[in-house]
């Protein structure tokens, strides 16, 4: 009786290994086949990101490869090492583009890149990832709307501390109703990476 | 022939998953705040549920009855992860569009439900069609969805197919209203349940005439 139930249960068992087995191998076999094109697709997305914040011919560099590493900083709200591209004409650092991390969007972190040049000034922001509600926070997406383009050329002696806020706040950006939490976040991480920028300017702008 | 005409119009209408079974509710709702979303969701979703009855059916003798619910979601969920990176590789802005809901689709009941009442009793033919069909069945009722809400929550119909097709498909989305401010209730989470039970009441209409 016992003998019996043994053998059951270890054919069992031994079919759940199998199976395991075969799952893991196959997974394992793809990781490796789609890795590379991955990590291609996801340096191409970044690099049109790159592109989009600081036109091609304005810098000479590689700009993906050109990067001083960061550490964690209560400005640009970043838990773990981060990079920060620079972009170069004849040796000279033009701009540099932040990666910034808003941590009070409406579900969760919102990811931006954001482009300052040599007079502090904003060249561009762009959302990498963001979990905001479809349909309605994410018209922080270049694709889905302009409303991102609203920061650019602004910078810290054009518009004082107050008027960094949604007009509904008395601030001087567009937002849509029923959608503030999304905007303010982003306004409020963008404007504490312009002041890491004024703080750390030599050390982002030295070649 | 004609049994895979009657599994067509089992998935398609009789027992369409997404109005009659109402199995997959998860990203029946959440997924569907505009059409294109819910199309490509729908399509994603039918391609895993027939590569996975495909696969469940010709090993259905060797799997243990005691152990059948975890090999079935072993075998689901690494079909998944597979299509995710296939997709994440060399389609990367359908990633972007669907991103976090195609590992959703391993939680999605109908896959499973499929595997365990068909694919796991019929041969491996009849269960890839049986798949197939339901998991288009449900893609008709996502479209469907999206298409509904988008109009009434944004005033447009087909909005992001140019992340699909590239930028200069843009073109080819609708605008029905020139100055709409949008119906916020038909994008948030109430807005499905209430146009879901307007199909389910529409299909239950048609089918008592």
């Amino acid at each position: 009786m016992f003998k019996d139930h043994l053998k059951k249960i270890s054919s069992t068992a031994i079919a759940m290994i199998i199976f395991s087995l075969v799952a893991s191998a196959a997974l394992s076999s793809f990781y490796f086949i789609t890795k590379s094109p991955i990590d291609e697709s996801d340096e191409k997305a970044k690099r049109i990101f790159l592109n989009q914040i600081i036109p091609a011919d304005l810098y000479d560099n590689n700009l993906v490869k050109d990067t001083i590493s960061v550490e964690p900083t209560p400005l640009l709200g970043n838990k773990r090492n981060i990079d920060i591209y620079r972009a170069k004409k004849n040796n000279q650092v033009i701009a540099v583009i932040i990666e910034t991390v808003a941590p009070d969007g409406y579900s969760g972190e919102i990811k931006t890149l954001v482009g300052i040049d040599q007079e502090e000034k904003i060249l561009g922001v762009r959302v990498i990832t963001h979990k905001e509600t479809p349909g309605l926070g994410d018209y922080i997406e270049i694709d889905k709307s302009q409303w991102i383009k609203n920061f650019d050329l602004k910078s810290l002696d054009k518009i004082s501390e107050k008027k960094w806020a949604v007009k509904k706040d008395g601030g001087d950006f567009d937002y849509i109703s029923g959608a503030t939490i999304t905007p303010r976040a982003i306004i409020k991480s963008t404007y504490k990476c312009l002041l890491y920028a004024k703080e750390n300017k030599k050390r982002l702008f030295t070649s | 022939m004609s049994e895979i005409k009657k599994i067509a119009l089992d998935g398609f209408w009789k027992q369409n998953p997404g109005v009659v079974q109402l199995l997959g509710l998860c990203p029946t709702l959440a997924v569907t705040t505009s059409m294109i979303n819910g199309l490509s969701l729908g399509i994603a979703t039918a391609i895993v549920m027939a590569v996975s009855n495909a696969s469940v059916s010709p090993i259905r003798k060797f799997i243990p009855t005691e152990i059948r619910v975890p090999v079935f979601i072993l075998i689901i969920a690494s079909l998944v992860t597979i299509i995710d990176f296939s997709i994440h590789a060399f389609i990367q802005p359908l990633y972007k569009a669907l991103g976090i809901f195609i590992p959703l689709i391993v939680t999605n009941c109908i896959v499973l439900a499929r595997v365990e009442s068909f694919a796991a009793k019929n041969e491996t033919t009849s269960s890839f069609f049986d798949g197939l069909f339901m998991g288009l069945g449900l893609a008709m009722v996502l479209t469907l969805l999206g298409g509904f809400r988008e109009l009434f929550g944004k005033g447009t119909l087909l909005s992001g197919i140019d992340l699909i097709l590239g930028p200069s498909a843009s073109n080819i989305v609708i605008h029905f209203f020139g100055d709409y401010h949008g119906f916020l209730l038909a994008i948030l989470p109430p807005g499905a349940f209430i146009g879901l039970a307007c199909l389910i009441a529409l299909k239950n209409r048609i089918e008592t005439r």
